[in-house]
This record gives C-alpha cells, structure tokens and sequence, in this order.
C-alpha cells in the first residue's frame, strides 16, 4: 500500500503522458504479482466493490471534529477524500501498512460493522497523502489523470504488444491479471478466451468536420441513421449470453427482454431502444427503463426494448472484424434473418449516391424525432476498437437554441468549488418564469468568472447552497433535442444544454416563451 | 477606554485616532506604521513611515528612496509616543517571526493595550527574531490558513523533498515558484542547512532582495542569475528560483525538461497545485497553521482576539466555542495569495 500511494502522488502531480507512462512502467516492474495486478485494477476502474461508502467516512470523521469546521474544510477544499485526509488527527505511532492486496482483501472479506474498525485503525497509521489514497482507492474515485484506455496503453508498451491485442483480452479478463503479466514478460502464452462470455471493445466515431463534407465521395460510405439510444453489444457464445453497454457494464439484468430474442451465437454491435411491434419509440420512452435493474413484468411489457443492429464483430465463434464492413454487412444480415426476431432490426442503409441526396438524408434525420442525425461509415472499414481517424463519421443534427433567464445559480465541487457555475435558467409563461433546465458547461473559464461575479452581485435569495439571482440575464442555451415531460412544471425537458451565449445585451422581458419551446419538440 | 474606540477598520487600513496613524496602509496616508515589507502592507507614498529598520531597508529596495517623505527606523521593544504629549499613545515594535523585519505592534492608549501582529508564524526562520507573545486586552491577529485542514509541515522535510526529485530527475532543470520577499531566501536556507551547496539560479525578481539579505548578514551561498547562463542546458539538474507568476510564463522555456514546483502554504490544496500545474508541491509558510495560531492564542491569552484577513469563519467559531472573546475586522486589501 505504501508503493501504490506514492505511485498515485507521482501520477497524480505528474501532467506528462510519456512521464505518467514511465512512472506506471517503473511500479509494474518493481511491484510482484498480485500487488501490480490490483493496482491496474484500481487505476483501470475494474476493482468490483466499494470499501466503503464516502458517508461511512463522513460519519467516521465527524466523530473527531467539529461539524461545522468539517464544513467549512470541506467547502474550502472542495473534495471529501482530500478534507478528510487533512483533517484526520495523526497518530502517535504509524502502524505498519499490509501490501495492496492483502489491504484489499482484509476490506473485501470486512463484515459490515469491522470495516468502520479497519478503516479507523488505518487512517490513524497514515500519513495525509496515504489517507487520501486509501479514500479514493476504497470508494474507487481514483482520479490522477490517467484513463483506463491509457493504462492499456502503457501496458501494451510494458510488453511490448499491440494496444488492441490488449483492448481484445481485457474484459475476459480478472484482477489481479496474472495470466496478463505472465504473456507481458515472455512466461506464458496469450490468454485464451475463445468462447468467454466477454465484452469486446467497440469502435467508434469522430464528429463529422464541416469542411470535409463537400470532400467526401458518395460511394466510398455507407450511411445510416444514429440512433437516439444507448450501444450496446449482444454476445451469445456457447457458454453463454451477455448484454453490454459501450462501456462494458453488464447490463442483461435490466433488459432480459432483449437477451432471450435469440440463440443464435454471435457478437453483435447495435442501439438498444424502446421497439413497439417494429415501431422505434423516443429516447424518453427509453429513459424510463435505464434506471431499473430489474425491471417489473408489465415495465417490460409497456415499454418493450429491442435491437437496431448495425455491425457484426463474431459470427458464431468466428471472428469478423478484419473483414470490411460490406462483407461484414452481408454476413450480419444473414446472421439476423437466422436469428428472426421482431426485436432485432436491421439498421437500414440510406440510398445515398451523391453529395446532394447526403444533405437531404440529414436534413431529413434533423427533423426526424427518433434519430440524432446521420452515421457515415466507410464501406471499406475493418472493425477497429478505439476510434481509429477517417473511418467513421457521426453527423449530428443541429443544436436547438433557446433564450432563456437565469433563475437560480449554485457552486461547482473541486476547482470550481469557490465559482457559481451550475444555473438554472426559465422561459417566460405569461409573465413568470417557469424553469426548464439546467445548465454548467459551454462557457469559457473567462465567461465563468463574470458570471461568478454576476451572481454574488445580483443574489437575492438563498436556498441551502442554491442562490436566487435576479431575473435579468439572458443566456442563449442549446441543447440537442426537447421533449415532452410530465416529471417538470414546464412539461418539457432538454436534452444536454449547456450555454451557448451569455446575452448581456438582451433585455429578460425579450427571451423566449414556453410557447416557443414547445414548438421546437418535434412530433413523431 | 475599549479599544474599539481608539482603534478602528478603515478603508485606507486600521486607523489609531488619538495617534492619527493608520497600521499597513493600503493607500497613501501622513502617518503610516508599518509590520513588515510584504507588497499588500508596505506600500510607497506615504508622507511618514515608522517600522523597523530592515523593513525600511526592504520598502527602500523596492520603491527606491524616495518611497515616503520622512521615515522613522524602530528597534524591537524600543518604545515610543504618538499622538498628543499629554495624552498619548506608546508604541513598541516587537519580533512577528514572518520574515526579515516583520514585527508586531503594540499599541497602549490610556492603559489599554492592542497587539497587531501583522502576519506571523511560530517555525524557527534563520532570518528574523521568532515571534514573542506579548500580554494585551486585545490581540489582533490573520487567519490566512484559519481552517484545521491546514499544517504546515517542518521546512527540511520539504527541502529534502525537493532534494530527492533532484536525485530522481537529474536531467530536469527543477524550477521552483517562490515569492521574492521571504520565502526565496528561506528557501535558499533551507536547501544550504541540508549541505546543497551547489549554486542556486536566480529569475532577475529575486535578485534585488537576496542582494539585501545578504547586506544584513544572511549567508546565502553562491546565487547565480540564469540571465548570465550563456549556456541553458547546463541548468539541468540545478534548482532556479523564480517569482510563481514565472512559472508558466515564456521566460521558462528557455530552461531544460522544467520541473515545476513551487513552495507555498497553499501547495498543500491539491487543487490549488493542480491549478498551477506544479509537478513538485512544497508545503512552505511563513504563516501560522491552524493549530499554531490556536496556541499563539492560547498563549498570548488576550482579553479579545480581533481577526482580519483570510478564514475568518472558522476561527472565529473555534474562539467562540472555546469560550475566547472574539470578532472579525473586515480589512480588504491584503492579498492572501501572493505572499504565500
């Protein structure tokens, strides 16, 4: 534990990648099995449990300090971990510090009742630095910079290997990844995970450039709709089946309705959306069962999921994605019509054949409520993880704007905890203001610091830690898509806004009305 | 009389009435008493300056000589009177422990006595006298770092810190963020205390008041300014002090593989460090921590504690809790960031 704290002070400080990567190179070589293994664990964010809750900690520390100069600690610092391991009265003694891995099993085999002991008796024996370590190790909020696609990476060159053979192995396999390091440093063959029930790495796409549109040749693409759902990846192998999301979350618990479709082995790459009788319903109708675990009978029922398939990575047992899309196309499309299931849908191929059909394929998703615009894939593509360059497009519809007035105004966390940074901004019903979302992102730091000063200057209110300012100042908001909402006062909801334009110039009484909003939902 | 009759929060400064003297002036006033040389207390263009001889020395480096009309050098526990002969107010400078010069205030008016101790810290520092508790009715003291978060760790500790990222990156040039007044030459100290005895490189800011110090007296070793290195690349491995606005600024990029650190109270902030984007964060004050200023406190164990700038919330619950007679002053002006 003492090692892997002072690797997370040196990473933590260090802003170099090629420094980081050195760093993490270093550790990997000094550190045994299974102390290295549980460290990439902890940095990748593949550890599986808490430790413990951050309110256990809160409730641990406020049995030694004042709550009100707890508050005002943490007001000031910004981030719990980080007050906690400053506020912490030092011990007389250190204790001596167990290896990583026994720290972590003594906390993963703790009852309930002994990890308040355990977690006592350890920040007691610390230093402040290893204090904050262990907090962030144990409710997994590591964050020094470093990405779990980085730590493949520096794994790659620790042994020298390609980054995607890495990405391919990485979710069939477990901490503390010894069969990894054995392949790494030449004792051992690649491990083997043919026929693992494992989430394979997806490929992604970059924004469309606006000045490459005019450059791109019509049949070098295939194009398609991009779905306003969630990727998902379906695997059936004959050990068994699995629903991941893009991020490799096991999610087939909350959607079994969509896992049991078909038998028929594969790996397949679509949009889980809500599919009433082959009718795709909105991202809304969605949204109701993406925070259900386990879902009720009659929620499946009501709001039945399925598959917009667009890509095949396994057909059966076999391996596909070094072919090109076309060919991957076609074996997708047999693959479906031996699935034959009403919940799996082909995504279909847009008849595009020139630059002018493109722009009246987009125009047409723009105004189409169940799309976010269009996906311009090449024809000729092999399926990279990662997001390789030039290979596929996402062209997404125009952001909607709208004037809207800043209601109310509320501090961020950490470097933004001295800044009001997260408003809540209204459009006019009549003359009051209703709310209808809000918004912390898409100004600049300069931006932020006038509209900092704007809301100490113009407060009027306050509510707990949410300031009431006065109702003059327009900013221009964009978000992706409005939908009707029967969970706000407004009866609608935005999707994604943030601040396009601080309007200092604009008068309240001039931003837009309710009116206005609703007549940017567009109706299925 | 109670203090707070005689001794009052201005705009320009605290103000002594029956003195007709304000304490570290933000703006030019006739009669200005002054605790020590840091930009935010010691400003130029006051008509009289009474301090201690090195601050005046210091105010003098910096504004030139003509930096106030008349001026008046103080010996520690000299005492002397304001005001009117028949009513006066007595005045002594005392040793504050902040840096070369700094000194507290003692103000005594019809047997009332007021400590202003300026900014203070109880670490040992070669360069200055340490701080002295003074009994008084009403002690006025900062709270720069007036939340328990806060301590200050021994200067070796950091220093050796330092030491070894130089063993560990010999072939980076380790820039180091220090103010000019105070902390650079503590850190000089610091670095020679632990044997380094190689030069250490100044940014052209520093060198004026290294210049000084060393006319008092202060050993600092050999100081070489980067602007009489022909060659840059021989600063790899070599420490430069520099102010912290230099750290991110073009004049850097002319050293070798530059490791950025920086030597400040607030380098104990991750945040605060981050936002600087200091590989190498030195937690060096020259201010109190939070428990240092509850001891002072303690010890001075005044009648009232009157708070100024910096965390004023959270010392002023903790007296008041410890049953201490407390309240805030809301001075404005005094720059809590550049001097530490």
């Amino acid at each position: 534990m003492k090692a892997f704290s002072e690797l997370l002070q040196q990473l933590y400080f260090t802003s170099s990648n090629n420094e980081k990567s050195r760093l993490l190179r270093h550790y990997l070589k000094t550190t045994p099995d299974p102390d290295r293994g549980w460290a990439i664990a902890a940095l990748a964010g593949t550890l599986k449990f808490e430790f413990f809750k951050r309110n256990a900690v809160k409730t641990l520390m406020l049995e030694r300090v004042d709550p009100e100069l707890f508050a005002m600690s943490y007001d000031y610092v910004g981030e719990m971990s980080e007050t906690v391991a400053h506020l912490w009265p030092d011990a007389s003694a250190p204790v001596e510090l167990p290896s990583l891995t026994t720290l972590i099993h003594q906390f993963n085999q703790a009852k309930r009742d002994e990890v308040k002991v355990l977690l006592n008796h350890y920040l007691s024996g610390m230093t402040a630095e290893q204090r904050w370590s262990l907090l962030k190790l144990g409710t997994r909020g590591l964050r020094v910079g470093l990405s779990a696609r980085s730590v493949k990476r520096i794994l790659a060159d620790y042994g020298n290997k390609e980054v995607s053979e890495i990405e391919t192995l990485w979710h069939a396999l477990e901490p503390p990844y010894t069969s990894l390091f054995d392949w790494l440093e030449g004792r051992a063959d690649k491990p083997d995970i043919t026929g693992a029930v494992t989430f394979h790495p997806v490929m992604l796409s970059h924004p469309l450039p606006e000045d490459a549109i005019s450059r791109l040749s019509a049949a070098d693409w295939q194009v398609e709709y991009k779905y306003d759902g969630i990727r998902v990846q379906w695997v059936c192998t004959e050990q068994g089946k699995a629903l991941y999301s893009r991020t490799g979350d096991d999610i087939s618990d909350a959607f079994a309705d969509v896992l049991t479709a078909t038998d028929i082995q594969g790996v397949i790459d679509g949009e889980l959306l809500i599919i009433n009788n082959g009718q795709i319903d909105t991202f809304n109708a969605l949204q109701q069962r993406l925070n259900r675990k386990k879902p009720s009978a009659k929620l499946m029922r009501e709001r039945p999921a399925g598959l917009v398939v667009y890509d095949i990575l396994h057909d059966g047992n076999k391996d596909v994605t070094a072919l090109s899309l076309q060919e991957r196309r076609n074996i997708l499309q047999q693959w479906l019509s031996a699935a034959d299931n009403h919940k799996l849908i082909l995504s279909p191929v847009l008849p595009v054949h020139n630059l002018d059909e493109l722009q009246l394929a987009y125009k047409a998703a723009s105004a189409d409520q169940g799309v976010e615009g269009l996906m311009l894939k090449r024809k000729d593509s092999l399926y990279q993880p990662g997001r390789p360059v030039g290979q596929w497009y996402k062209w997404k519809r125009e952001a909607r704007h709208l004037d809207a007035v800043i209601m109310y105004a509320q501090r961020g966390h950490g470097k933004r905890s001295s800044y009001y940074s997260d408003f809540t901004f209204g459009v006019w019903q009549g003359d009051t203001l209703l709310p209808i979302g809000k918004a912390y992102s898409g100004f600049t730091d300069e931006e932020l610091k006038k509209l900092d000063n704007w809301v100490r200057r113009n407060a009027t209110g306050r509510f707990g830690p949410v300031r009431e300012v006065q109702k003059t100042l327009v900013v221009e908001v964009a978000f992706d898509a409005i939908h009707p909402s029967s969970r706000h006062k407004s009866g609608v909801a935005l999707r994604f806004p943030r601040i396009h334009r601080i309007r200092w110039d604009k008068p309240a009484s001039e931003a837009d009305t309710l009116e206005n909003a609703r007549r940017l939902i567009i109706e299925t | 009389m109670q203090a707070d009759q005689w001794l009052q929060p201005r705009e320009e400064g605290l103000y002594c009435v029956p003195a007709d003297a304000y304490i570290d002036p933000t703006r030019p006033v006739t009669l200005a008493l002054i605790t020590h040389g840091h930009a935010d207390h010691a400003i130029s263009g006051h008509q009289q300056v009474i301090t201690t001889a090195q601050t005046l020395a210091i105010m003098h480096t910096r504004y030139g000589n003509d930096m106030a009309q008349r001026t008046r050098a103080m010996e520690y526990q000299q005492t002397f009177c304001l005001g009117s002969e028949d009513d006066p107010v007595l005045c002594t400078f005392f040793p504050a422990g902040h840096i070369l010069g700094s000194a507290q205030i003692l103000l005594t008016y019809r047997q009332t006595r007021v400590v202003i101790s300026g900014d203070y810290k109880r670490q040992p520092d070669p360069t200055c006298p340490p701080f002295q508790a003074i009994p008084c009715d009403v002690f006025i003291t900062e709270a720069t770092f007036a939340l328990p978060v806060f301590r200050h760790p021994p200067i070796e500790q950091e220093c050796q810190k330092l030491l070894q990222s130089l063993a560990l990156f010999p072939e980076r040039c380790h820039l180091v963020g220090v103010y000019a007044l105070g902390k650079c030459q503590r850190m000089i100290l610091g670095l020679r205390a632990l044997g380094y005895d190689e030069p250490l490189y100044l940014h052209g800011a520093q060198r004026k008041l290294c210049d000084l110090y060393q006319q008092q007296g202060i050993k600092l070793g050999t100081l070489t300014d980067v602007s009489d290195v022909a060659d840059k690349t021989q600063l790899a491995g070599k420490i430069v002090l520099a102010p912290p606005s230099a750290l991110s600024d073009r004049w850097s990029r002319s050293l070798p593989q530059v490791r950025k650190a920086m030597a400040s109270g607030w380098m104990q902030i991750r945040a605060r460090a981050h936002q600087r984007q200091v590989e190498l964060p030195l937690v060096v004050s020259d201010h109190c921590d939070w428990q240092a200023l509850l001891d002072t406190i303690a010890e001075v164990n005044p009648g009232e504690v009157w708070i100024t700038h910096g965390r004023e919330d959270a010392l002023l619950h903790q007296l008041t809790k410890q049953g201490v007679r407390a309240r805030a002053l809301s001075l404005i002006g005094y720059d809590e960031d550049a001097t530490d």
